[in-house]
């Protein structure tokens, strides 16, 4: 098992901890063995240690310290944002974030619309369970 | 007279506290004290008392008590009504916490000078009728109902507080037999009820999934965290 996502300039990652939680950031330079210096088109661009960083399978072609324009440019050139939103990790944030946000009659909905899933689920599974109960009785 | 400006500050500067920059004959002069002599002719003016209707003769009291009687001294406060958190507003969706009807969700009308909340379920929907409840026993989500077609005018406190009964005295015999007086609810009760209901169960009934959302009880249920959830 490999090492697969690497820490190289143009790695975008998710900050998992502290001020910046759940934003993408793409990662511009290194420090040293623990931190590295980090861009993002909403954010002064600082340093992180690689501890607050959730590395992602996207990269985007930037030359070392790019200038805000040209990082903005490069992100858009990559489509970073539809790819991170298309992707299951992405995906399941978004779901994430809407539950959370869910109101108390949001949630009452939900609830009832889970329950007719489910009923129209059975009614579905009861059809073809008879459908075989009928065929095995014949052969 | 010619209209007066206000004059905020003294024209003594303080020096030190208690202490003015100019002294008194100095103050004499800048306060113009001299004019208003020299227009009352050298003196300055003084106005007559105003008529007091002579006083009746008051009677010396016939007892006076041995020793000195101490007052209370007199407790002008009037109470506010608790101040309305923000988040409730008229037509929220609130959810009761404690009593006879908790865990149920129910329409807030108006807050009654006493501070308490006036609530209805409506009866229909839910079981709760006209009440009182405590803002503090209440949380209120963010589901709003139009309120505008209800009148909640004629509702205050005196409306709800319980009519005293009145005390018999029992004899032997009657303090085996437990008297069970069950009034029933007045119709003139349920036709205030009525009267506010009609109109809110027809608003309620317009936004889908909202008459059942009313009727059912809420509860906390495996995996929520209340400080986590919005409502």
């Amino acid at each position: 098992m490999p090492f697969k996502r690497y820490v190289e300039i143009g790695r975008v990652a998710l900050v998992n901890y502290g001020k910046d939680y759940g934003t993408l950031v793409v990662i511009v330079d290194v420090v040293d063995q623990n931190r590295a210096l980090v861009d993002a088109p909403d954010m002064v661009r600082g340093q992180m240690n690689f501890k607050r960083l959730s590395l992602t399978d996207i990269k985007i072609d930037i030359p070392r310290l790019p200038k805000k324009k040209s990082l903005i440019a490069a992100m858009e050139a990559a489509d970073v944002k539809n790819k991170w939103e298309n992707s299951s990790w992405g995906r399941k944030l978004i779901v994430q974030k809407r539950r959370a946000a869910l109101n108390d009659f949001d949630r009452f909905k939900v609830m009832l619309a889970r329950i007719k899933r489910g009923g129209a689920i059975q009614q579905e599974l009861a059809k073809l369970k008879k459908q075989d109960a009928s065929r095995g009785l014949m052969s | 007279m010619a209209p007066r400006k206000s004059r905020a500050s003294s024209r003594n500067p303080e020096l030190i506290r208690g202490i003015g920059k100019y002294s008194r004959s100095k103050m004499y002069h800048k306060r113009g004290l001299w004019a208003i002599k020299a227009k009352h002719g050298g003196v300055f003016p003084r106005h007559e008392p105003k008529e007091v209707p002579p006083k009746p003769a008051e009677k010396p009291p016939k007892y006076y008590p041995a020793d000195d009687v101490k007052h209370p001294i007199p407790n002008h406060r009037k109470h506010k009504p608790t101040k309305l958190r923000a988040s409730i507003t008229p037509g929220t969706v609130l959810i009761l916490l404690a009593g006879r009807f908790m865990g149920k969700r129910v329409v807030f009308l108006k807050q009654l000078p006493s501070g308490l909340l006036l609530v209805t379920g409506p009866f229909k929907i839910n079981g709760v009728p006209l009440r009182r409840v405590n803002q503090a026993y209440v949380i209120a989500t963010s589901t709003k109902v139009d309120i505008s077609a209800v009148s909640a005018e004629k509702f205050d406190d005196k409306y709800f507080t319980k009519e005293k009964k009145k005390k018999k005295n029992k004899g032997e015999s009657e303090f085996f037999e437990t008297e069970k007086e069950t009034k029933a609810l007045p119709q003139e009760k349920k036709d205030d009820q009525k009267a506010v209901d009609t109109s809110l169960i027809k608003v309620i009934e317009a936004v889908p999934d909202l008459k059942a959302y009313l009727g059912a009880r809420f509860s906390l249920r495996a995996g929520m965290k209340p400080h986590e959830l919005v409502f």
